[in-house]
């Protein structure tokens, strides 16, 4: 939708103008602005330095320091893992293995060609009560095992109509 | 009057004496603190923990980030120390490409030279580090991001004394690097290829670019005839690679030298510097009198030039037109000597030694082809004459001085102080007092424009008017006169720039020194060689008035116009992919392109996206239409920028994009 990325770069100008061109809100700025495009393209970051008047080199240097900020679009879908040690205990890393083996991803290309799925893990999510525990586009779920991580990503792959994915 | 006050170091009393930090009263001293991160010109980081000392009460400390306090008591030698020291460089060790045989750096590396004192023998730790290219693909640096030891130094250079912030660090725990920003290679970003990154590199993980194997290849041509130039500052540092003081003048000894290696004629830039100064001098007085703007800005630093066309576009045209002395050297060698000495231009190779990376990029710039040939064919610095000298196994020590070459080996003082923060600007003065005023300068001397001091102001007297001159060195300092002059709130007639801090004798190219009076050495060899001369304005020079009767006819006329002028673009700051704005997947889409580089945005490049995209999408055009924000058309003082299809249109207003886009759509309905 051409109107979409309009609205979106509108909203980057309207980030940027909202904190009065100041780079020493670059954090809340990137933050916002990755709101918008579910991640940091690098001609955007380009765009915020320059409009910023900030080295690129500082700005990607901000973003790639935290990890809450993405530098590789995600897929439509984001699984996130919890790796606390709650989790961890309770074979969480049986589940994440299960889930890359299913989607064909791993640690450093965490989504797949076709942008529906995200892998990731997040060290802890604070609901250790019900380990291990799995978060897919917000939604929470409790005592997971691989099985069941497995099935709740081919039903939503089937919804997509991605049939490959059973592969 | 206050007291003085006194730290213990290793149970002696020494006074404070306005040290900032321990680590340089401990200095003061005589006792050698290692370091990574330290560097006295810069910030303090406190990262690479070499500079460890134990303070009783306080437990270990580095010593760079601790002020000193009256009663502390410091011990530098203790076990502890000792061991954490070791330890802190093995760890560095452990992820550092330990090649150091072929390392360019050898011999001149701090982390080999404090292995070598800490007593490092063994290295316990392995290596976590998966290699990774090298970033060579520009004419000036190279970039060996596997020699990296992560101390900032040239973070903080670059940002902090060249205003630049071409590299920084990026990610974090043990994936952190140093690199350009993207992990782009330089020459892809806005570095300017001063090389000071290099100078404060502690390792061989930024070095200057070797040209020493094409010029070998060159001198073992027999259909060639090779010639090589001098750079002013050259003269004064080349002699520290061979045990010489800094600042002692070598001028006859590297003439031998490079006469020995093959060089068949050895000539002087300090010859085209005096060109330069009659050619430039010449032009500030047309400027002066005529609407061409002012301030003039000097030209002869290639990464001031750079910096210009990158980030004041609209300023370009207060840059002198004169080439720089290297450039003019290498027109006037090919277009006039050539042909004195009988032999095609096709034939001759001009090198150039030079203090300096930024020459490298210069010489390759196209602007630099007169007529079918390039000025300069090479350009190799100081550190890579010396190591020429070496390879060839030449006894640099022992040399009986030769003479420079004429005609294009002699020189005045005036070219010769070149080299300095201050010398372009007092060798212009020596010129155009003469010519303005009509009389004999009975001194030759303006020490108003000498000095270290970063940016310096300075007035002079011109029949009768006052005229307002500065003197700008590291390009930090040029960044904040240049808002300055934007604003208005500083107005000049003439300005020096040059990159490097205190001058090119303090060019990326010149040796490495840890001398800390080095600087001042270099710089007073100069004016020393300047008093030296029997001469010490260019105007003087016999064979530039030889040159200019016989060849160049007038100073500033079109012959020495084409050979010794130039002009300058904008440039674009670095490459990237445009931001897809509207987008149309159709093979014959229409491209609107709308620039929101920095020059353009701050002309409202942005609000005309915005209308451009919008009036897409009211039109119902989508499915045709691909419109993108880009960076740069390198139109910057022309901007707002826009292209549609392939036509450019500079000073673009919303009738004008509009009309324009209607059109395109118009003529693509018909068919056209
Ligand atoms: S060469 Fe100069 S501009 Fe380029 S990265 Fe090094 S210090 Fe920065
Ligand atoms: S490139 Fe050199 S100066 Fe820069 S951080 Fe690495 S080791 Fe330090
Ligand atoms: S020199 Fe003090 S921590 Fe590096
Ligand atoms: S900023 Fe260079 S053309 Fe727009």
């Amino acid at each position: 939708m051409p109107t979409v990325m309009l609205r979106k770069f509108e909203k980057v100008c309207a980030i940027i103008e909202k904190y009065g061109n100041d780079p020493a809100k670059l954090i809340p700025i990137l933050q916002e602005v990755q709101h918008e495009y579910r991640y940091l393209p690098e001609e955007v970051m380009i765009f915020v330095a320059t409009t910023l008047g900030m080295s690129p080199a500082k700005v990607f240097g901000v973003a790639s320091f935290y990890a809450h900020f993405a530098l590789q679009p995600k897929g439509k879908h984001v699984v996130r893992l919890c790796d606390g040690t709650a989790c961890h205990v309770k074979g969480s890393d049986g589940i994440l293995q299960a889930l890359y083996k299913k989607l064909g991803v791993d640690a450093q290309k965490a989504t797949t060609p076709d942008m529906l799925f995200t892998v990731e893990t997040v060290a802890c999510l604070g609901a250790c009560g019900i380990a291990p525990v799995m978060v897919i586009n917000d939604v929470v779920y409790s005592q997971v095992t691989p099985e069941r991580a497995v099935a709740l990503v081919e039903e939503i792959a089937m919804q997509e109509g991605a049939g490959h994915v059973s592969a | 009057m206050d007291q003085v006050k006194y730290v213990h170091i290793d149970g002696r009393p020494v006074p404070i004496e306005g040290e900032k930090n321990l680590l340089d009263l401990i200095r003061k001293t005589g006792i050698e603190i290692p370091t990574f991160c330290y560097v006295s010109e810069l910030s303090v980081y406190g990262a690479c923990r070499m500079c460890m000392v134990e303070i009783e009460g306080r437990g270990l400390q580095t010593s760079c980030s601790t002020p000193p306090e009256e009663g502390l008591k410091v011990r530098t030698n203790t076990e502890s120390v000792r061991q954490i020291r070791k330890v802190a460089l093995e760890l560095i060790l452990a992820n550092h490409e330990r090649e150091c045989t072929t390392c360019v750096k050898s011999t001149s590396c701090k982390l080999q030279d404090l292995s070598k004192k800490l007593g490092v023998d063994k290295v316990r730790f392995r290596s976590i580090q998966k290699p990774v290219p090298l970033d060579d693909g520009n004419p000036s640096i190279v970039r060996n991001p596997n020699k990296c030891i992560l101390c900032g130094d040239c973070v903080r250079m670059c940002e902090e004394v060249q205003g630049i912030g071409a590299i920084d660090f990026a990610y974090r725990g043990h994936d952190v690097v140093v690199q350009p920003a993207f992990g782009k290679s330089l020459d892809d970003v806005q570095c300017v290829y001063c090389g000071q990154c290099t100078r404060v590199c502690p390792t061989g993980a930024l070095t200057p670019k070797s040209e020493i194997d094409v010029v070998c290849k060159a001198l073992q041509d027999p259909k060639k005839t090779v010639v090589v130039q001098i750079a002013p500052a050259v003269r004064v540092a080349l002699g520290e690679s061979f045990g010489y003081q800094a600042g002692e003048l070598t001028t006859g000894q590297i003439v031998a030298a490079l006469k020995m290696m093959g060089f068949r004629k050895v000539f002087d830039t300090c010859f085209s510097a005096d060109l330069t100064i009659l050619e430039e001098g010449n032009e500030f007085i047309k400027r002066l009198s005529s609407d061409l703007p002012l301030p003039m800005f000097t030209s002869c630093c290639p990464s001031w030039v750079k910096y210009v066309e990158q980030h004041h576009p609209d300023l370009i045209p207060h840059l002198s037109t004169c080439r720089s002395p290297q450039q003019m050297f290498g027109s006037m060698a090919k277009n006039v000597f050539a042909p004195e000495l009988g032999i095609k231009k096709e034939d001759m190779v001009v090198v150039s030694i030079m203090p300096c990376t930024a020459k490298k990029f210069e010489a390759k710039r196209p602007e630099f082809v007169t007529d079918g040939a390039v000025d300069v064919d090479h350009v190799i610095t100081t550190q890579e004459l010396a190591q020429m000298i070496n390879e060839h196994g030449i006894q640099f020590r022992g040399l009986k001085p030769e003479s420079l070459d004429m005609p294009m080996g002699f020189k005045t003082g005036a070219g010769v102080i070149f080299g300095n923060t201050g010398g372009v600007m007092e060798a212009t003065l020596r010129y155009v007092y003469e010519k303005v005023e009509k009389k004999t300068l009975e001194n030759p001397d303006f020490h108003e424009v000498r000095g270290e001091a970063g940016i310096r102001e300075a007035e002079v007297q011109l029949a009768g008017k006052t005229y307002k001159l500065a003197v700008i060195h590291s390009l930090a300092n040029a960044k904040a006169i240049m808002a300055k002059i934007k604003s208005g709130e500083k107005k000049y007639h003439f300005i020096e720039f040059m990159a490097c801090p205190a001058g090119c004798i303090n060019g990326a190219g010149q040796p490495v020194s840890f001398d800390p009076g080095y600087r001042r050495n270099r710089t007073k060899g100069l004016y020393e060689a300047d008093k030296m001369l029997q001469l010490h304005k260019s105007q003087d020079n016999p064979y530039l008035k030889e040159l200019y009767a016989a060849t160049l006819g007038e100073v500033g006329g079109v012959k020495a116009h084409h050979l010794l002028h130039t002009h300058y673009k904008a440039r674009r700051r670095m490459k990237g992919k445009s931001m897809v704005i509207v987008d149309s997947k159709a093979d014959d889409k229409l491209e609107v392109r709308v620039c929101v580089g920095t020059s353009c945005y701050l002309r409202g490049s942005q609000d005309l996206l915005h209308h451009l995209a919008r009036h897409v999408a009211d039109k119902g055009l989508q499915g045709q239409v691909q419109v993108k924000a880009t960076f740069c058309f390198e139109k910057c003082d022309k901007g707002p920028t826009i292209k549609i299809g392939d036509k450019k249109i500079s000073h673009c207003n919303m009738a004008q994009a509009t009309a324009a886009l209607d059109q395109a759509i118009e003529a693509r309905l018909a068919g056209v």
